[in-house]
């Protein structure tokens, strides 16, 4: 590494200054050594070299990168704003008549809990946008987590020695969804309470003990006066306290095991290439925050969010058509709505309510349940053991993408089907058959997305490979002497070739034969068959990167290559030409 | 795989990429090396006097803005009252101080974040830096002295000397939880009893000594919700719907009586539709029939709750006697019971059996039979 330097740049009259020695430049006022408060505290804590560590950390940079503190920040507005709410805020069930300045509703019998909610809206300065920006930080936090863990997902990020961290991360991802829930159920406003009567509907569809749960959690009958300040209790302090201290252990295991990075040139699985944190990093993450925060300022001044006041007080007896939930609620209550009523059961005289239960009760844990158990499947998969700190692109692991894209268009499915009366009614269509595509399609359309990506991504490396051993077009069109035309391409520079080779041969776990060495038949044989199954079912067919031989090999015979490439895909380990690529998956050593 | 992969496999074939070709001596490394880090290039404001001292005056510009945006957040707090309005293209009429706050905040907060951003990535020094990453794996040694740290504790405590201190210590921490989760869930609600299986509909509740509900029927009046008149057979016409509850719930339509606790409990129970069909346009099966049976005149009234997960269904087709719940689109058919014709709901919206009395008044022949709303474990 060469330090910034003006002078080895290549102006004549830099030059001539080439031998010159620089004098260091003065002191300026912020480079005097610690002294005043800073130096206060370092004399009785003594925190000076710690800071010095964390000031000092590199961080890699990249855009994907900035998804997480969207999320980050975005939560810090939400407690922010959140705490501004709870001076105005009533989280009580508790019958008043309403008296405020909108006049609609003047007179109307409601929740003091709605009252106030109304109150903030329209007769406490400023009062509408902090709510305005509090609902938009909301649904901002969760696309932005979830969009980082999409990231995070198809980049390979949770791989050891992460695993942890994801698991964390689903956590958090999980209690969002609660905590948002909990939120958007506070303001007893009309829409709210049917989303907490469906809430009902949903728990009293647990077996054995739904009812007795309902009535612990409601203190009763629906709705009871319990529900909006246990929310509030849960909404405000348990939750925020469980998921601010997951989000500090999410940060820290970050700092500890250093952030992955994406491969290329100069990068490693052994180093960060990036800025430190001072001044580099404190300014644009610290930025960020700001623009974050702005952005959101501005959201919430031009974009009404939740107009409460249009729904009316809570009724029970009320419902307003296209009643739906915030977006990241949309999957399950799709999934309640593709669900048929024939799988509700009798047995031994009791209702087994699957058609609900299973969209209500079980989806959301059995989803985060595969996520978070899904590295450790994947590692036992592979056998690999290794720390990863270098990121994968998504199409260099064609499998794992197209699992994650399956995964997604489940989800997209279940959300559109949330959907599925407004677009019956915008697109004139039954809604009937909306429902029977959609009932279809969530088996269907994830399988379909399975084949297409792992096409394309089987595709885009062959393309990789195309361009390594035959260059870059450069739009120069060449005559030969027999007449024949053709266009001439120009070779990568080593860089840019470096980030379509750069990564790692796949090839799959082949068996033993179900016995070892000796001839003995070997116990965990039908764990190995499994397992080398699932290997083939992931790297069975795969594209490996162009090696030096091969690129040689184009570039010395461009009639030959085409065998080369042939052989650029293997569909099976057995036959595939080990001479070409002799990489040995343990040894790697990028 | 064809050997036709790429498109332009057959011009590609006779390019000669030889330019910059290493010619091989038969020892080609297996694999292609990290190149190490691209040249670095300098930026306009690194070599460029003008160029930085332009980004210094940007910066400076965009927190500038801030400032002006915090003026503009004061002056639409203090400056406007609540109740004043403007009319913004695109957004008709707004609260002004909300807005003019509300972008104030805004630019005030943009200015120096991208103010920031923007320093960072002209004036600061651009070039990357490299560390190193160790392996996660504390060193053997560090791991074999903290099991060593464990150990001794163990030993030093007679931990393991002394199982009675180990189970009983394990013993009291297993336990000493319980009463914590008893008080909790002991203590949050009352039980269900047999409240999900009445409903106003039966009588007023009153509780009786086994803890249970205890309600006396007294055919009450059908009357609208939310006005309390009472319904005479005779007004309803063929296609008309009403929403209905029982008489002594709301206030009547003088605003006297109804319940003073619970009512917003009772009405999630009770709440009944009520609609009149041509009496031939039922179905010919048993649940046709029966429905038929319990209406009056063509009349029938039905719960309002449904039976999916509790929404009220709201939405009535006039025109095909079908009744859809807005919440998950489960759709009832009124000529046949109101069974299930589509959606994720099992059961029938339960019928409410209903006559007329002297004055030709509808009011309810019998309680519901099934308990309303969602399904729960103990509905028989």
């Amino acid at each position: 590494m060469s330090t910034a330097d003006p002078i080895d740049s290549g102006r004549a009259a830099d030059r001539l200054r080439a031998g010159d020695s620089r004098r260091p430049a003065p002191a300026s006022g912020g480079s005097k050594s610690l002294g005043g408060v800073a130096g206060w505290v370092d004399d009785r804590l003594g925190p000076a070299k710690g800071v010095n560590y964390l000031m000092k950390k590199v961080f890699p940079d990249h855009w994907s990168f900035m998804l997480g503190e969207i999320a980050m920040y975005s939560m810090i507005i939400c407690l922010l704003t959140g705490t501004f709410l709870t001076f105005w805020f009533v989280p009580s069930a508790g019958h008043t008549t309403y008296d405020g300045s909108y006049i609609p509703l003047q007179g109307v019998q409601m929740s003091e809990a709605y009252a106030s909610s109304l109150d903030i809206s329209f007769d406490i300065k400023g009062g509408l946008l902090i709510r305005q920006m509090h609902h938009w930080a909301a649904l901002m936090f969760i696309v932005a987590l979830s969009a980082h863990m999409l990231r995070v997902f198809f980049t390979g990020a949770f791989r050891k020695p992460r695993e942890l961290n994801w698991i964390i991360g689903c956590i958090l991802s999980m209690l969002a969804l609660v905590e948002g829930f909990a939120g958007y159920s506070l303001p007893d406003d009309l829409l709210s309470g049917t989303g907490l009567r469906a809430a009902q509907g949903f728990i009293l569809s647990a077996p054995v003990i739904g009812s007795y749960m309902a009535y612990g959690l409601f203190g009763g009958d629906f709705p009871g006066e319990a529900i909006i300040p246990r929310l509030y209790g849960v909404h405000i302090l348990l939750l925020p306290a469980i998921l601010i201290g997951l989000f500090t252990a999410h940060i820290v295991m970050v700092a500890v095991q250093k952030h992955t990075q994406y491969p290329g040139p100069g990068r490693t699985n052994d180093n960060v290439v990036g800025f430190p944190v001072m001044p580099v990093y404190a300014a644009k993450a610290g930025g960020f925050f700001f623009i974050v925060f702005g952005f959101t300022a501005l959201l919430a001044a031009f974009v009404q969010i939740n107009s409460i006041w249009v729904y009316g007080p809570y009724d029970p007896s009320a419902v307003t058509a296209g009643s739906q939930p915030d977006w990241y609620m949309g999957f399950a209550d799709g999934a309640l709505r593709l669900l048929p009523g024939w799988l509700e059961f009798n047995i031994f005289g009791h209702p087994l309510s699957l058609n609900v239960a299973i969209g209500a009760l079980f989806l959301i844990p059995i989803m985060y349940g595969a996520m978070a158990a899904y590295p450790f499947i994947e590692a036992w998969v592979t056998g690999d053991k290794r720390e990863h700190h270098l990121l994968d692109r998504p199409r260099n692991q064609p499998t794992r993408t197209a699992l994650g894209v399956a995964a997604l268009t489940f989800y997209g499915v279940l959300m559109f089907a949330a959907g599925n009366d407004l677009m019956a009614i915008k697109l004139h269509m039954s809604i009937n058959d909306i429902t029977y595509f959609f009932r279809a399609g969530v088996f269907i359309l994830p399988v379909l997305a399975f084949w297409a990506t792992r096409r394309i991504c089987l595709s885009l490396q062959r393309s990789d490979r195309n361009m390594v051993l035959h260059g870059r077009e450069s739009g120069r069109i060449v005559r030969t002497a027999e007449g024949k035309f053709f266009e001439a391409h120009e070779p990568l520079d080593e860089y840019t070739r470096w980030k379509l080779v750069g990564y790692e041969r796949q090839a799959p776990l082949e068996l033993t034969g179900g016995v070892d060495a000796h001839g003995v038949a070997d116990r965990s044989s039908r764990g190995a068959k499994l397992r080398a199954r699932l290997s083939q079912f992931y790297f069975g067919t795969h594209v490996d990167p162009v090696t030096p031989t091969e690129l040689a090999a184009a570039h010395h015979d461009g009639h030959a290559h085409e065998a080369i490439e042939a052989a650029g895909e293997s569909t099976h380990a057995g036959s595939h030409l080990t001479a070409l690529s002799p990489a040995d998956r343990g040894e790697s050593s990028r | 795989m064809t050997t036709h992969e790429f498109p332009d496999a057959d011009s590609a074939g006779v390019v000669r990429l030889d330019e910059g070709h290493h010619p091989g001596d038969g020892k080609m490394p297996a694999e292609f090396e990290n190149p190490g880090l691209p040249p670095h290039v300098h930026r306009m404001a690194d070599h460029d006097d003008a160029g930085a001292k332009r980004a210094e005056r940007q910066v400076a510009g965009l927190f500038g803005l801030s400032m002006l945006g915090t003026i503009v957040a004061m002056v639409g707090y203090f400056a406007f009252s609540t109740e004043h309005r403007s009319w913004v293209p695109g957004l008709g009429h707004v609260s002004t101080t909300n807005l003019l706050l509300g972008i104030g905040i805004g630019l005030g907060l943009l200015g120096i974040g991208l103010g920031a951003v923007h320093w960072a990535k002209t004036l600061m020094p651009d070039e990357e830096v490299v560390e190193m990453r160790h392996p996660m794996r504390s060193s053997d040694e560090a791991r074999a002295g903290f099991a060593e740290v464990m150990r001794e504790g163990g030993e030093k405590s007679q931990l393991f000397r002394r199982p009675l201190l180990k189970l009983s210590l394990g013993g009291a921490m297993g336990l000493f939880s319980l009463p914590l989760l008893v008080q909790l869930l002991g203590s949050l609600g009352p039980l269900p009893r047999n409240n999900l299986d009445v409903t106003f509909w039966d009588g007023h509740p009153h509780e009786g000594e086994d803890g249970k509900q205890h309600r006396t029927f007294e055919h009450p009046r059908l009357v609208t919700d939310p006005e309390g008149i009472p319904i005479k057979a005779a007004d309803v016409t063929i296609g008309s719907v009403y929403h209905v509850l029982p008489a002594g719930l709301l206030p009547n339509a003088d605003g006297e009586g109804g319940l003073e606790h619970g009512q917003l409990e009772e009405k999630a129970k009770a709440a009944v539709l009520l609609m009149r069909l041509d009496p031939t346009e039922f179905q010919d099966t048993p649940g046709g029939k029966k429905a038929k049976e319990w209406g009056h005149d063509g009349i029938v009234a039905y719960s309002k709750i449904c039976t999916h997960v509790g929404c009220p269904v709201g939405l009535y087709e006039r025109t095909t006697h079908h009744l859809l719940c807005p919440c998950h689109q489960s759709t009832f058919d009124v000529t046949d019971d109101c069974k299930v014709i589509f959606g994720p709901a099992k059961r029938p919206l339960p019928q409410l059996k209903i006559t007329v009395d002297d004055e030709g008044y509808l009011i309810a022949a019998q309680p519901f039979q099934e308990a309303v709303g969602p399904s729960f474990w103990e509905r028989g």
